[in-house]
C-alpha cells in the first residue's frame, strides 16, 4: 500500500526536485561578487558544523544574525556531533545521483576531514581565493592558508581560525610545567597519573603523536613527505621507545584514555589532572571565563615550538545554495567576524587575518589580551611547526593501536 | 464508521509491515553492498572479501566482539534476575507499590543521560568521592583509580542494568495479570509455599513466556549500544559498536568500507547473544523440571528475598544518585573536588540555554507524538485484525515487527539514507517522523500485544448479543478496556522516540533539531554543566508522558475503575 503511494508519488517528487534545481541552476561568476551577493540573496544556507561547544554555537548564531540584517541571508547552524555525519550525507547524495541539490552547504572540517573530500571528488571550487577577503590573510607571507596538512588547498576551502598545540597546567599544583617532550617524560615520572592524551585516533590524540615525533626525531624533514614503509619503522622508534617509557605513568596507568580533546579538559576541571594541552591557544582562558577551569590555570608552549594549523571551511560539490555559502565565507573572514570571534568572552578562536592588511580602526577591534593571566601571550603562537603528511597520521595511528589499542 | 473500521483493520498489518520492513530491508542491503567491497561512489566496483580480512586483521577484534556478547547476556541475566526475585519476594507488598509509583520517572531517563550520571556519581572525581574526600579518604586531589571504563565493562553493565530493570519491570507489570499471577500464587501459597518459592514455581513459568521478547530485546540493545559503552565502557579495546561507528565516522572514507562489513559483525554477535540465551533458556527448562515438581515448600526464600531487596535498593540508589548529580551539575559555576556542593549555586547555565530551548522542545514533542499515534494507529490495527480473525500474526510478521530493535541501529542507518537520496524524499520532519516510527513501533507491539491478546473475549461475545457492531465492540468496549495498556504504551514509544538521535540526524540533514540532537552534539563538548541542563530536559517530557499515562486513566474513568484492568 505504501509502496503503491510512493510509486504514484516519484515522477511528481523528481519533477518537483529536479525542475527545481534547473531552475536555481547555478553558474555562478566567481569573478562578479555583487552578483553573487545577489543570487544569495533570501537564500537558506545550511552550514554543517560540529555543536559541542556552546561558546562556539553563540558565536554561529551572531554571525546567522549579523547575515540575516547584512546580506539578507538565512544561516541555519547544523549542529553535529561528529564532522563525519555532514560527510556521510554527501556522499549518500553522491552515490544516488544527487549532483546539484545537496543539503549541506558549507562544513567546518579539519585536515583529515578535506584530504579524504578533495580525493574522492565531493569538494566544490576553486572559489576561496575569489573571495574579497581572502587577501587580508597575506597569503604570500603565510603559507599555512594554501596548505592543509601538507595538502595543496588550491581554493576548495577557506581559512576561518587558527589553531596550535597549547598546554596548560594547574599553577597551584605544578611550579614549573615540562617545556620539552623529555622534561615531559621526567614530569610524568614525578606526577604519575595527572597527565594523559585522548584515545587514538581521535584527532587530539593523533596530534599529540605527532607533536611527540616532532619533538623526538633529529631530522623532521622525512615526515614532511609520504610516508614510505622503509623510513617508517626506524624513524618512529624514538618514539615507541618514548610511549613505552611514558604510559605505565600515564592517568589510570595508559590503560584507558579520555575520548577526545574535551573530555581531557573536563579531567583537568575535575582535578583529576593537572596537566593538559589543547589545540585552540586561547581556550583555556575561555574556559576559565565560562567556570570550567580553575583561575590558577596558565598556558604555554614548548620550547622548540608546537604544531600548528589553520581551520577551514569547504563546500560540498552539490550544495543547493552555492552563493549563499560563498556570501557567509566571504564574511566569517571580515575583519569585524574574526574580531568577535577571537574574545575570549565570545569563542577566543585565534584569527586567519594578518593584522598589518587592517586599516588602525580594524586592529583595534582585535581586544588585548594581555592581563588575562589564562591566556597564552600572542607571541609564543610565532613558535608554529608545520602540520607532517596526512599519510603520517595514518600509519601513526595504525601502528598505536596494534601496540597500545588492546591491554 | 463502520467502513473505516474495516478498511482499517485490513490496511494496518500491511502497512505497519511496510513501514518497518522497507526501511530496514534497504538499509541492510545499503550496509551489505559496500562491506563485500561494491559502493562505487568512493572507488569500489568489484565484489571483495579485502575488507573482511582487513576487519579480521584488526588488534583486539577477538576482545571487542567478546564484550559485546558478554555486555549483552550479562546485563539480560542480571536485570531478568532482580527483576524476577523482586517480584517473586515482594509481589502484594508495600515496596511493591512504592516501586510501582516510582517506575515512570525511572523510564523516562534516558539512557544515555542515566549513564552520564552513574559516570560522574562513581567516577573518582565523582560524587560519592567528593562526599567521602577529604574527611574519610584523605584524598585532596581525586585517586587514580581506573572506573568506570574498566576493561571488563563491569560499569557498562551496571549502566545496562539500571535502565533494564525498570524497563523490565513495566513489562511484567503488563503481563502478571495476564497470566493469572495473583490466582496462581493464592494457590501455591496455600499449598504451604514460601512467597518466593510459589512465585517462582507456579508463576514463572507462566510469566515468563510473556516476558521472552522484551528480554531479547534488552539482549540486542545491550550487546549493540552505541552511547551508553561511549560513556561507561571500556577503551583499550572499545565493544564492537562503538568501534564500529567509529570506522564509519573515519576521516578516510575508504575505511567505510571495512565499517560496513563490522556492522555485519555486530549484527552476527547480537544474533549469537540471542542464540546463546534460547539454548540456555532450553538448558534450564530442563534442568529445573525436577526442582519444579520436587515440591519443596522453601528454598531459601530469606536469602534471595534479601538479595532481591539489596539489589533493587542498590540500583534506586544508583539511579536516584545520578539525577542529583545531574541536577547538581545544571546549578554549578566551578565545581572543584573536593567540595561535595557547587557553591554558589546559579541558575547561569539554565539562563544561558533558555534562549535556545523553546524549538527543541516543541520539536521533539511534535515528532514524538505524531510517530506514536501512527505506531499505535499501525498496532492497534494489527492486533485487531488478529483477533477478529481469531488467527495469531504469523510467524514471519512477528519477526518482521521486531526487526528494528534486533538489527543494530548503526548497521542500517548509512543504507536508509542512501535509499532516502535515491528515492528524493526531502529531508524534513515528515521523513524523521517516519524514521523513528520505525523504532517506536516495535516497542508500542511489545507493550501492547499482550495486553491486546489477552482481553477476555466473552466481553467481545456479550457486547455483541447485545447488538454491538464489531466496529461498536471496538470503539465502545475494547478500546475504553484497555485505556491503561494502551496509554503505557503510548508512553513507551514516546521516550523512544525522545531518546532517537542518529535516526533525527540523518534523515532530517541535521535541519530538525530536537532536545535530543542538540544534547548529544553539546555532550561531545564535555560541558557537563549544559550536558547536565539538557539531559535534565530530555527527561522532562518523557517523565510528562508517563504521567499522563498513569493519570489519565483515573480520572476519565473515575466514576468506571472496574473498566480498567491490568493497571
Amino acid at each position: 500500500m505504501l509502496q503503491s503511494l510512493a510509486l504514484r508519488l516519484l515522477p511528481l517528487l523528481i519533477i518537483l526536485l529536479f525542475g527545481s534545481s534547473s531552475l536555481q541552476a547555478q553558474d555562478l561568476d566567481l569573478d562578479d561578487w555583487a552578483s553573487i551577493e545577489t543570487k544569495a540573496k533570501g537564500q537558506t544556507v545550511y552550514w554543517n558544523a560540529w555543536g559541542g561547544d556552546s561558546n562556539t554555537n553563540n558565536y554561529i548564531n551572531w554571525v546567522s544574525k549579523q547575515m540575516q540584517s547584512r546580506h539578507g541571508v538565512n544561516v541555519v547552524h547544523v549542529k553535529l556531533g561528529d564532522t563525519a555525519e555532514a560527510v556521510s550525507r554527501v556522499v549518500a547524495e553522491k552515490s544516488a545521483g544527487n549532483l546539484e541539490d545537496g543539503a549541506v552547504d558549507l562544513i567546518w572540517i579539519n585536515g583529515e576531514n578535506f584530504a579524504a573530500m578533495k580525493e574522492n571528488g565531493l569538494l566544490y571550487g576553486p572559489w576561496a581565493e575569489k573571495l574579497p577577503n581572502f587577501a587580508l590573510t597575506a597569503p604570500n607571507a603565510n603559507p599555512e592558508m594554501r596548505n592543509d596538512f601538507t595538502l595543496p588547498v588550491e581554493g576548495l576551502e577557506a581559512p576561518w581560525g587558527k589553531a596550535q598545540i597549547t598546554f596548560y597546567y594547574d599553577s597551584d599544583r605544578v611550579e614549573s610545567p615540562p617545556r620539552t617532550m623529555q622534561a615531559l617524560l621526567d614530569w610524568t615520572k614525578d606526577n604519575p597519573g595527572r597527565f594523559t592524551y585522548p584515545l587514538v585516533p581521535d584527532f587530539f590524540g593523533s596530534t599529540f603523536l605527532k607533536q611527540a615525533l616532532l619533538g623526538l626525531v633529529e631530522n623532521t624533514e622525512p615526515l614532511y613527505e609520504p610516508v614510505s614503509e622503509a623510513d617508517f619503522k626506524a624513524i618512529t622508534a624514538p618514539l615507541w621507545e618514548y610511549l613505552d617509557a611514558l604510559h605505565p605513568h600515564l592517568w589510570r596507568g595508559g590503560k584507558s584514555f579520555p575520548s577526545s580533546g574535551s573530555a581531557l579538559r573536563q579531567l583537568m576541571g575535575d582535578g583529576e589532572l593537572s596537566l593538559a594541552f589543547t589545540f585552540n591557544p586561547l581556550e583555556p582562558a575561555a574556559a576559565v571565563a565560562d567556570y570550567q577551569l580553575p583561575p590558577t590555570i596558565r598556558s604555554y608552549v614548548l620550547d622548540n615550538g608546537t604544531l600548528g594549523n589553520v581551520h577551514f571551511v569547504a563546500i560540498p560539490f552539490n550544495a543547493s545554495h552555492k552563493a549563499g555559502a560563498l556570501v557567509l565565507a566571504n564574511f566569517l573572514l571580515s575583519p569585524e567576524a574574526q574580531a568577535h570571534k577571537q574574545d575570549i568572552d565570545v569563542w577566543g578562536d585565534a584569527t586567519v587575518l594578518a593584522l598589518d592588511t587592517l586599516d588602525e580602526a580594524q586592529r583595534q577591534a582585535f581586544k588585548s589580551l594581555n592581563n588575562n593571566r589564562a591566556a597564552l601571550p600572542l607571541d609564543a603562537l610565532q613558535r608554529t611547526l608545520a602540520e607532517p603528511h596526512p599519510s603520517w597520521m595514518e600509519r601513526l595511528e595504525q601502528a598505536w593501536l596494534k601496540r597500545y589499542g588492546v591491554r | 464508521m463502520p467502513s473505516g473500521y474495516a478498511l482499517g483493520i485490513r490496511l494496518a498489518p500491511w502497512m505497519a509491515i511496510a513501514l518497518l520492513s522497507l526501511p530496514v530491508a534497504s538499509g541492510l542491503v545499503g550496509v551489505i553492498a559496500p562491506a563485500f567491497g561494491w559502493l562505487p561512489v568512493l572507488g569500489g566496483d568489484t565484489l571483495t572479501l579485502t575488507h573482511w580480512q582487513a576487519l579480521l586483521e584488526k588488534p583486539g577484534l577477538g576482545r571487542m566482539v567478546q564484550l559485546s556478547y558478554v555486555t549483552g547476556l550479562a546485563s539480560a541475566g542480571l536485570s531478568l534476575g532482580i527483576v524476577v526475585l523482586f517480584l517473586g519476594a515482594f509481589m502484594h507488598t508495600r515496596l511493591f507499590s512504592t516501586m510501582r509509583r516510582l517506575l515512570s520517572p525511572l523510564l523516562a531517563v534516558p539512557h544515555a543521560a542515566a549513564a552520564i550520571g552513574l559516570a560522574f556519581l562513581l567516577s573518582p572525581s565523582g560524587l560519592l568521592s567528593r562526599a567521602l574526600s577529604p574527611w574519610m579518604t584523605g584524598w585532596q586531589h581525586p585517586p587514580d583509580i581506573l572506573f568506570p571504563g574498566d576493561p571488563h565493562g563491569l560499569a557498562l553493565i551496571t549502566g545496562l542494568v539500571l535502565k533494564e530493570v525498570p524497563f523490565l519491570l513495566l513489562m511484567s507489570l503488563a503481563a502478571l495479570p495476564q497470566c493469572h499471577a495473583s490466582e496462581r500464587l493464592r494457590v501455591a501459597r496455600a499449598l504451604g509455599y514460601g512467597p518466593l518459592s510459589a512465585f517462582l514455581k507456579a508463576v514463572l513459568p507462566g510469566l515468563y513466556p510473556l516476558l521472552r521478547l522484551p528480554v531479547y530485546a534488552v539482549i540486542a540493545f545491550a550487546s549493540s549500544t552505541v552511547d551508553v559503552a561511549l560513556i561507561l565502557g571500556p577503551t583499550t579495546p572499545p565493544p564492537l559498536s562503538v568501534a564500529v561507528l567509529r570506522w564509519l565516522n573515519d576521516p578516510d572514507l575508504s575505511m567505510r568500507f571495512m565499517a560496513s562489513a563490522g556492522a555485519l559483525l555486530q549484527l552476527g554477535v547480537t544474533l549469537a547473544a540471542l542464540a546463546t540465551w534460547w539454548l540456555i533458556e532450553c538448558l534450564l527448562r530442563r534442568l529445573t523440571h525436577t526442582w519444579l515438581e520436587s515440591g519443596r515448600r522453601n528454598s531459601g526464600d530469606a536469602v534471595f528475598g534479601g538479595i532481591a531487596l539489596s539489589a533493587i535498593s542498590l540500583s534506586l540508589l544508583l539511579i536516584v544518585g545520578s539525577l542529583i548529580g545531574l541536577v547538581l551539575w545544571s546549578l554549578a559555576a566551578y565545581w572543584p573536588f573536593p567540595q561535595a556542593l557547587p557553591q554558589p549555586l546559579t541558575l547561569r547555565n539554565w539562563t544561558g540555554a533558555a534562549g535556545s530551548l523553546g524549538d527543541p522542545l516543541t520539536q521533539a514533542a511534535m515528532i514524538g507524538i505524531i510517530a506514536t499515534l501512527l505506531s499505535l494507529v499501525l498496532v492497534v490495527g494489527a492486533l485487531e485484525a488478529e483477533t477478529l480473525h481469531e488467527r495469531p500474526t504469523r510467524p514471519w510478521a512477528q519477526f518482521i515487527l521486531y526487526l528494528p530493535l534486533l538489527v543494530p541501529p548503526v548497521a542500517f542507518l548509512f543504507g536508509l539514507v542512501l535509499m532516502q537520496v535515491q528515492t528524493g524524499v526531502p529531508p524534513g520532519t515528515a521523513v524523521v517522523i517516519l524514521g523513528h516510527a520505525v523504532f517506536v513501533l516495535p516497542y508500542v507491539f511489545l507493550s501492547l500485544a499482550e495486553s491486546y491478546r489477552r482481553l477476555d473475549p466473552r466481553w467481545t461475545h456479550l457486547a455483541r448479543c447485545l447488538g454491538a457492531s464489531p466496529a461498536q465492540v471496538f470503539w465502545r468496549v475494547r478500546l475504553p478496556m484497555l485505556s491503561v495498556p494502551l496509554l503505557t504504551a503510548a508512553a513507551v514509544g514516546f521516550a523512544v522516540s525522545i531518546g532517537q538521535y542518529l535516526p533525527t540526524l540523518l534523515l532530517g540533514a541535521g535541519r530538525v533539531s530536537t532536545i535530543t540532537t542538540e544534547a548529544v552534539s553539546l555532550a561531545s563538548g564535555g560541558d557537563r554543566r549544559l550536558t547536565a541542563v539538557y539531559a535534565l530536559l530530555q527527561l522532562a517530557l518523557p517523565a510528562l508522558g508517563f504521567a499522563l499515562a498513569l493519570g489519565l486513566p483515573r480520572l476519565v474513568f473515575r466514576r468506571r475503575s472496574g473498566l480498567l484492568i491490568s493497571s
